[in-house]
């Protein structure tokens, strides 16, 4: 029989706000254990939270981005258990009025392009970090990242492959970083996705039973999680077995997911509605602010370096699949005017070299003005094309002003007639069968010739004065 | 509303208590005559009604997103049964 | 007379006159406290030499002529479930035994600016859950007009410190009469303000939608400059909104006259103690005499109003004790074999049984399959609730009632019979499902000499009609002057 997956991901998106969702403790990353806490956000007997309006600012912006209805009327409950990261054994989030609902988000794979619906977004706080200590064989816990503000964005279950899930993800990740809500640093946990998972023969219209992997922070890790769990539950049904709904932990290393053990057998969250935090009010007004204050989202990105900037779509979608790059192409047309010209070097030599340094775009330290300069060089004529790729190479690594490198190397193209003149005058000397072979009509001596000059030039030469030049040198 | 022995084990368990067999007895009488006395509320035609959480109408209660300084870790951690290089110190958590 | 038999605004009027040093009126009420609460119970613990220092600072403001509000320098004391930074603040419970709260409430900063002197806090039911202040992991306490019968709760230690001339003047919270009923118990003069206009933060929740702090005192005009000193809007406590009506210690006038004051039939009917509904009824006279119209009229609601309470109230709190876990602060078990063992036998060890019960009940009406058929549903009645009394208010000023159905009960009397304690809060509960304000004061003393209590009921922020009242009620009765012996 043949099967299909069906996929739905919860993703939790910590916010780049400066301060928690309750308390005015810092949201910065790391720090010593238990530095950027307080008797709120450590769950201390008698403390009460106060909403962080940022918070809501950006859920805002998050719901608008990705074509949500912001619910007017939202509030907070809270969703109780017991967990040593957890200190107040409950955690203020959105169950029955989350503020944004039914939305969607277009994905694109090959050719195909599919709309991926948002159930709804929600806010949250974040846990503490829990840290096995192997002295004493026992948890130490650091509550940091308690009450950091988090986003869960949950999917309708529409993905139905790995490929659909991971041009979703990205798309997701450029979106929040546009719209500056979450630098969505993977490696820092701030961006995760719970990915649900079942399988059905194709053209069956019911759900099959789901199985839950939680907190994966990789794309890669996902688009392999999936594919296994996705092989496991059709092997067991294959042979007359059945997917039980459990959570299961996904270990990467060993390609495999296993059950999780746990001796709460059935999870009752008993969410209720939080009675310390009243409800939040979000007027027409507000909203139309925050869509005004809204930066230029991907797609709107990608019709207008199609069709007023004239890049292909190809290029403009791989130019805008992170905020970074996009913001770089755009600092760099800024300063140059040659946005074909800035879009060639990006897809050409800067791709290249982050691939091979294993760089990500905002991490890339070439900065806008350095690749401007460069181009500027080139359009000046000061230098040519392949001298452009080696002043490239030094800038990237170096981080040297191509203008300052240009002028110390001596690389300025030779822009004076006569010395070229000159030069051609010697290359016709020492290369007679060239000259006859030229002008018995073989094309290709004329290239040997125009090598011949651009040696002894040392390379730092306009190719196009250079044939200009040798033409009239030969009479043509 | 009946309250039986498993509903009393279920909840003992969701409040995370431990009870021995007598105390249990009691609970479980305690829970059945308070929720039966509680069942009165449904004498009560509550359709149209909105539930009630808060009683003040007020809304919009936020602050500015301006960092202050955290508390001094020693004085946190002052009360904490157990600890060790500035974390709360438990028993393993087993995932 | 001795210093600490004085009354509140009397010792702070002496105060600002340097009749009576600060640190002199202090140590006055510690030596009291120290000779008759062993009786009593009343206090959790003293704070005598931070008392001393604090009394000095406090002092030299009144020297300076720095002193603001007729209680500066007068010394207070706090129900222990109120923080206070570095002392002590045990709840009443084993699971807090050893608590230091690095911080303060907002109500103990009010204090402070205030000029009080705090010298200790005083006992409760566990985590305020009770009516009796007997599960109270410190001890029992007693009422002083008759120590084999109990104070009332939670605030029993309150009110049995302001009846035993413990303290001057005190902070309490009320959560489903926890104030208004021990006040009534204890003959002595206490008021739960309307819902948001005295901070929570830093008071150890209960349950939050329902918990307000309060004052008692020996009469109306204590309890009115006290409650000046704490009503305040705190950025702290989003459910905190600024009273419009303030400034209730100046607006006494002792003129009721055209006050038109609802008798709630429903207050008075199957179960109401016919001494107390006796003495209540007389104080209706007596307000009518000072030129208040009073008419009885029908709130049928109230035969709903415990049942809605205690799914709402447990719910809350089974939330809001999860914390309690043994991890993080105050106690935990000596032997546990790992993480879930360790909540077990703390949260076992460390709860009473009556705790555990709301606890449990709690979790039950928030669990699955039954949140709507208890939880939801009592939302709904609070609705129902809060809209007859709205109804009511269009008609009437305020509301009279019992507080309570019967006088202080025997130690041990209701203990085993949770439902039957449950009911005893009938007449109290309703003013906090519906957010309002409601005082409790002394008129007159059953057959054992025990006090009855009235009960006013107000609109929201109805504060200072409520205070005016009960101080014009008393310009002409001495029920609240009277003390136990």
């Amino acid at each position: 029989m043949k099967y299909e997956i069906v996929v739905g991901l919860e993703v939790h998106v910590e916010l780049s706000t400066k301060t928690k969702i309750f308390c005015s403790c810092t949201t910065e990353f790391g720090g010593e254990p238990n530095t950027h806490c307080c008797p709120v956000c450590t769950g201390m007997p008698g403390t009460l939270p106060v909403l962080n309006q940022s918070v809501v600012e950006y859920a805002i912006r998050a719901g608008l981005a990705t074509n949500c209805a912001i619910t007017r009327n939202t509030k907070f409950d809270r969703k109780n258990y017991f967990y040593p990261d957890l200190p107040k054994a409950y955690q203020i989030s959105q169950l029955y009025l989350p503020i944004c609902r039914n939305g969607g988000i277009e994905i694109q794979v090959g050719d195909q392009k599919k709309v991926i619906g948002i159930h709804e977004i929600h806010m949250e706080e974040d846990a503490g970090k829990l840290v096995h200590d192997p002295l004493e064989d026992c948890t130490l816990a650091d509550y940091n990242r308690c009450g950091v503000p988090l986003l869960e964005i949950v999917s309708e279950p529409d993905f139905r492959s790995a490929e659909e899930v991971l041009a979703y993800l990205e798309k997701l990740k450029a979106t929040l970083q546009y719209i500056g809500v979450s630098d969505c640093k993977m490696q820092e946990g701030s961006l995760r996705a719970d990915v649900n998972l079942s399988v059905r023969p194709v053209g069956a219209q019911q759900f099959g039973t789901r199985t839950e992997m939680k907190n994966m922070n990789s794309f890669k890790a996902i688009a392999r999680a999936i594919q296994s769990e996705a092989d496991r539950q059709i092997g067991l049904l294959e042979s007359g077995g059945q997917v039980i709904q459990e959570t299961r932990r996904w270990d990467d290393n060993k390609g495999d997911s296993f059950a999780m053990r746990s001796k709460e057998n059935a999870q009752d969250y008993r969410y209720f509605p939080e009675p310390d935090l009243p409800p939040v009010c979000i007027s027409e007004e507000w909203i139309d602010r925050v869509r005004k204050g809204l930066p230029e989202l991907p797609d709107q990105k990608l019709k207008r370096y199609t069709q007023e900037l004239g890049l292909s779509e190809y290029d403009t979608r791989m130019i805008i699949g992170t905020k970074a790059m996009a913001d770089f192409f755009e600092a760099t047309v800024t300063l140059c005017g040659q946005p074909k010209e800035v879009a060639n070097w990006i897809m050409g030599d800067i791709f290249r070299r982050l691939n091979e340094t294993d760089t990500q775009p905002e991490d890339m330290a070439l900065k806008p003005e350095q690749l401007a300069k460069l181009i500027g060089l080139v359009e000046k004529n000061v230098i040519n094309r392949n001298t452009a790729k080696s002043v490239f190479e030094a800038v990237f690594t170096q981080g040297v002003d191509p203008e300052v490198y240009v002028k110390e190397q001596g690389l300025e193209m030779v822009s004076d007639t006569g010395m070229v003149e000159a030069v051609i005058q010697k290359a016709l000397e020492q290369n007679p069968q060239s000259v006859a072979d030229y002008k018995g009509g073989k094309q290709k001596a004329f290239g040997f010739l125009v090598g011949q000059c651009m040696k002894e030039l040392k390379g730092k030469a306009d190719p196009k004065q250079i044939n200009e030049l040798l033409h009239k040198a030969l009479g043509d | 509303m009946t309250i039986t022995p498993e509903i009393v084990d279920y909840v003992a368990q969701l409040s995370r208590l431990e009870l021995s067999e007598g105390e249990k007895k009691r609970v479980e009488k305690d829970l059945g005559d308070i929720l039966s006395y509680m069942d009165k509320l449904n004498e009560l035609d509550t359709t149209d009604v909105e539930p009630m959480s808060h009683t003040l109408p007020v809304n919009n209660v936020m602050r500015e997103d301006v960092c202050r300084p955290s508390s001094d870790r020693e004085e946190l951690l002052q009360n904490a049964p157990q600890k060790k290089d500035g974390c709360y110190q438990v028993p393993k958590a087993v995932e | 007379m001795n210093i600490w038999e004085l009354d509140a605004l009397e010792l702070g009027k002496r105060i600002k006159d340097r009749e009576i040093g600060v640190a002199e009126a202090a140590d006055a009420l510690l030596d009291r406290i120290e000779a008759t609460d062993g009786e009593v119970n009343a206090y959790v613990s003293t704070f005598r030499q931070e008392a001393a220092a604090r009394a000095q600072q406090v002092q030299k403001m009144v020297d300076a002529g720095e002193g603001k509000g007729p209680l500066f320098g007068v010394p207070v004391s706090v129900k222990d479930n109120i923080c206070v930074k570095g002392m002590t603040t045990t709840c009443g419970s084993r699971m807090l035994y050893n608590f230091r709260p690095p911080y303060n409430a907002t109500v103990t900063d009010c204090l402070d600016k205030a000029g009080a002197v705090i010298v200790g806090k005083l006992n409760m039911d566990e985590f305020a859950m009770g009516s009796t202040t007997e599960t109270s992991y410190m001890g029992v306490c007693k009422n002083p007009w008759d120590t084999s019968r109990v104070p009332g709760g939670s605030s029993g230690g309150a009110a049995a410190a302001v009846a035993a001339s413990e303290a001057f003047y005190a902070l309490g919270t009320d959560t489903g009469g926890s104030i208004r009923q021990p006040a009534s118990f204890c003959g002595v003069t206490g008021i739960k303000p309307t819902y948001g206009t005295v901070s929570r933060y830093g008071v150890v929740a209960y349950a939050s939608s329902l918990d307000q702090v309060g004052t008692l005192g020996r009469d109306a005009a204590t309890v009115a400059a006290s409650l000046d000193i704490i009503t305040a809007k705190d950025a702290k406590d989003s459910t905190s909104v600024a009273h419009p009506d303030g400034g209730f210690y100046e607006s006494l006038s002792g003129d009721i006259k055209g006050m038109r004051i609802g008798l709630p039939t429903d207050y008075f009917g199957e179960g109401l103690d016919p001494q107390v509904k006796e003495k209540v009824l007389a104080a209706a006279k007596q307000l009518e005499q000072l030129g208040a119209h009073v008419e009885e009229f029908p709130m049928p609601i109230v035969e709903y109003v415990v049942p809605a309470y205690y799914i709402i109230s447990c719910a809350e709190a089974s939330s809001n004790l999860s914390r309690y876990d043994g991890v993080k602060y105050g106690f935990r078990a000596e032997h546990y074999e790992d993480l879930y063992d360790l909540y077990l036998k703390s949260r076992s060890q460390g709860f009473g049984m009556e705790v555990k019960r709301r606890i449990m009940l709690g979790n039950f009406v928030l669990s699955s399959g039954y949140y709507d058929a208890y939880y939801n549903k009592a939302l709904k009645v609070r609705a129902l609730i809060k809209k007859a009394f709205d109804e009511a208010f269009q008609k009437y000023d305020m509301l009279l009632g019992p507080v309570a159905p019967t006088t202080a009960l025997k130690i041990g009397e209701n203990l085993d019979d949770p439902l039957k304690m449950y009911l005893g809060d009938i007449y109290t509960v309703s003013v906090n499902l519906a957010g309002l304000p409601g005082l409790s004061a002394p008129c007159g003393f059953d057959g054992q000499g025990l006090p009855v209590g009235m009960q006013l009921i107000g609109p929201a922020f109805g504060e200072k009609r409520l205070l005016n009242a009960a101080y014009a009620y008393q310009q002409v009765t001495d029920f609240h002057q009277k003390k136990p012996q």
